[in-house]
């Protein structure tokens, strides 16, 4: 066992800190408070490398695997939680799910663009009815010979409005429930008959859109068909399994971010003639936050090796998403505690923080579903996958 | 066009400074970086590469960890790495380093130098002019635009209230000031290309240079003392103006 980084995980490490600092914190109160996705960022990513993850390199996959993908990540999220969908959106999303069930045509189609910024990417599962429960979902695409013709609508689509090519999961055998489901690949920029409508009512997360998406007879090629008929279910797991390190790793990031904060304001707040920080209630509150920031850390890493080992991480993915989440909620809790009342003002990043902590709690598998993972496997009723 | 790049590896500016119980800067556990006016000078040239061709050979003369400086140049799009390993010399300061810099560098085929010009650490600004001396080529020190056609460089160079446009026949010295150019970061592939790129390991006594002794000892380093807590002068604007006046004379002494 080593704990230490590869001399190219340490440079990875550096070069996305310094990325994050330089191109993305400049514009974090700016971006917060006018809710804007800045386009640009996504593009300089994928120039750099850093939507490239365990992509084969024929597709412009940048050589390195989950590991650095997590490092990188951890670094870029820190700074500002609502690029941690930047990877996921492109990469552990539809790049990667592409390049698994793709046919070599698709892989050819859409892989690049993903990896190197020229398309925005996203995944739709989620409907107003249909969330925790996946294969209750009813959005329908009805075979039509050398097409499908999608009706329906998805919920709180993670860059739906803002992505150019998303993979929607559609029921294709209504009735037959998680045997009835498909995936496809959709174009769009080029796809009449889809309205994409941005929610603009979210906690937190502002510079990350969000989008109602409604279908209404869009036709979509057969081609576009991702993996077999009606094996829809089983991708879309696949694909979770992977795009759930995002949250994790976002949400580990988020909680160095509480307690690299709280640390710089509990050395420089003096009351009762000394920094706060000398006080042990203080202490208390920075010791929870990086032993939670520290497990976070390792759980995220753990299960990023178990995917490079290609070994089951479906309890470890689990594990880093439930236990970061948790550890970014109560460290976004301390840490407005900390810095007392300019905690709760607006001028500082405590809210912030607070309000894009609380969205890991509900999104790619609530807490409740993840700890149903969790205890499920270590029960021995499902597998590991 | 043959392109050299001298580096240095330095303190992370953000690191905090401590002087260990020896009296020596204590580098535990701090992060390196490349100093940062050299990654000017590898961006630049970078540049030069593309406009041109030829090879840029990234040189340091350091310890074993000045290799992952190094290791990042290359990672940017550096094509060798040669690290002088400064373990091996008995002692060093600017005039050591160059000469052994020099005496590697005239063993390789180059018609341009680059390097930062000044490091953040120690603040010198000695080494890349040194060496320029020791080769017997010209510099142009805080360059801030570089041309470069016909085998002749043309420099603006930042002086005291303005600028200064040089010409140099090449082979020459250039050092970077900030300006020249925005760096650019490694890119994944970048990195997973630099573990693959020759990283040379030269022991100073394979280039002759064996005897070589330090010209300037470090007696002792101190912290800069802490900054004490302002002081807010009451009263009067008119008052109050003349108290500082004579705060500033009496006690600041500044005036």
């Amino acid at each position: 066992m080593n704990f230490a980084l590869t001399e190219e995980q340490q440079m990875v490490q550096d070069m996305a800190k310094s990325f994050a600092e330089k191109e993305i914190a400049p514009y974090v109160e700016e971006d917060e408070e006018n809710h804007y996705y800045r386009r640009e960022i996504l593009t300089k990513m994928g120039e750099l490398g850093l939507l490239g993850w365990s992509i084969p390199e024929e597709y412009g996959g940048n050589g390195m695997g989950w590991m650095e993908g997590v490092i990188a990540l951890y670094e870029i999220a820190k700074v500002h939680t609502s690029w941690r969908l930047g990877i996921s959106g492109n990469c552990w999303g539809p790049a990667m799910t592409i390049n698994e069930y793709g046919t070599p045509e698709q892989k050819e189609k859409y892989i690049p663009g993903l990896v190197s910024g020229e398309y925005v990417g996203s995944f739709a599962i989620t409907e107003a009815n249909s969330g925790s429960d996946v294969a209750s979902m009813k959005c329908i695409a009805e075979d039509k010979g050398d097409h499908f013709v999608m009706n329906g609508s998805k919920m709180w689509i993670s860059g739906g409005h803002t992505s150019d090519i998303g993979l929607v999961y559609a029921v294709t055998n209504p009735g037959a429930g998680a045997k009835g489901i498909s995936c496809f690949i959709v174009d769009y920029n080029n796809t009449p008959g889809i309205e994409r409508i941005p929610i603009h009512t979210k906690f937190g997360m502002w510079p990350a859109p969000t989008s109602e998406l409604v279908f209404e007879n869009a036709i979509i090629p057969k081609e576009n068909l991702l993996g077999p008929l009606n094996g829809g279910f089983k991708i879309c797991m696949w694909m979770l399994n992977n795009t759930r390190m995002g949250c994790a790793t976002g949400a580990a990031a988020l909680s160095a971010a509480c307690l690299e904060g709280s640390i710089q304001y509990a050395n420089e707040r003096i009351q009762f003639g000394q920094p706060i920080g000398k006080f042990q209630m203080i202490q208390q509150q920075i010791a929870e936050m990086k032993l939670e920031d520290e497990a976070a850390k390792y759980l995220v890493y753990k299960a990023a090796w178990l995917k490079d080992n290609k070994l089951p991480s479906q309890q470890e993915t689990s594990m880093a998403k439930l236990y970061a989440c948790n550890a970014a909620v109560h460290a976004a809790n301390l840490a407005m505690k900390i810095y007392g009342s300019y905690g709760y003002s607006t001028e500082y990043p405590c809210a912030r923080w607070l309000r894009d902590a609380k969205q890991f709690e509900t999104l790619e598998g609530t807490s409740n579903i993840h700890t149903m993972i969790v205890a499920g496997i270590e029960l021995g009723y499902q597998p590991n996958r | 066009m043959n392109i050299i790049v001298v580096i240095k590896q330095t303190f992370d500016t953000e690191a905090k400074i401590a002087i260990g119980s020896d009296g020596q800067i204590d580098a535990t556990g701090v992060s390196l970086v490349i100093n940062p006016y050299d990654e000017f000078a590898i961006e630049e040239a970078l540049r030069i590469q593309k406009k041109f061709g030829g090879e840029v050979t990234v040189v340091s003369c350091g310890g074993p960890r000045s290799q992952e400086a190094i290791r990042t140049a290359l990672a940017m799009g550096c094509d060798k790495g040669v690290q002088i390993d400064e373990t091996a010399l008995e002692s060093a300061d600017e005039y050591v380093r160059a000469e052994v810099l020099a005496k590697a560098i005239s063993e390789m085929p180059y018609d341009i130098i680059l390097g930062g010009r000044i490091a953040v650490d120690d603040g010198s600004s000695q080494v890349a002019v040194r060496l320029a001396e020791a080769l017997n080529i010209p510099s142009v020190s805080s360059v801030v635009k570089l041309d470069i056609e016909n085998n002749v460089a043309t420099a603006t160079r930042e002086i005291d209230g303005g600028t200064e446009i040089i010409e140099v026949p090449l082979p020459a010295v250039i050092t970077a000031q900030k300006g020249l150019n925005e760096p650019r970061y490694p890119t994944m592939p970048g990195i997973m290309k630099a573990r693959k790129k020759e990283l040379k390991v030269v022991d100073p006594a394979d280039l002759g240079v064996s005897g070589l002794s330090a010209k300037m000892k470090v007696q002792n380093y101190s912290l800069p003392t802490p900054r004490q807590g302002g002081k807010k002068v009451d009263g009067e604007p008119a008052e109050a103006a003349r108290e500082l006046a004579r705060l500033l004379r009496e006690e600041a002494k500044v005036l």
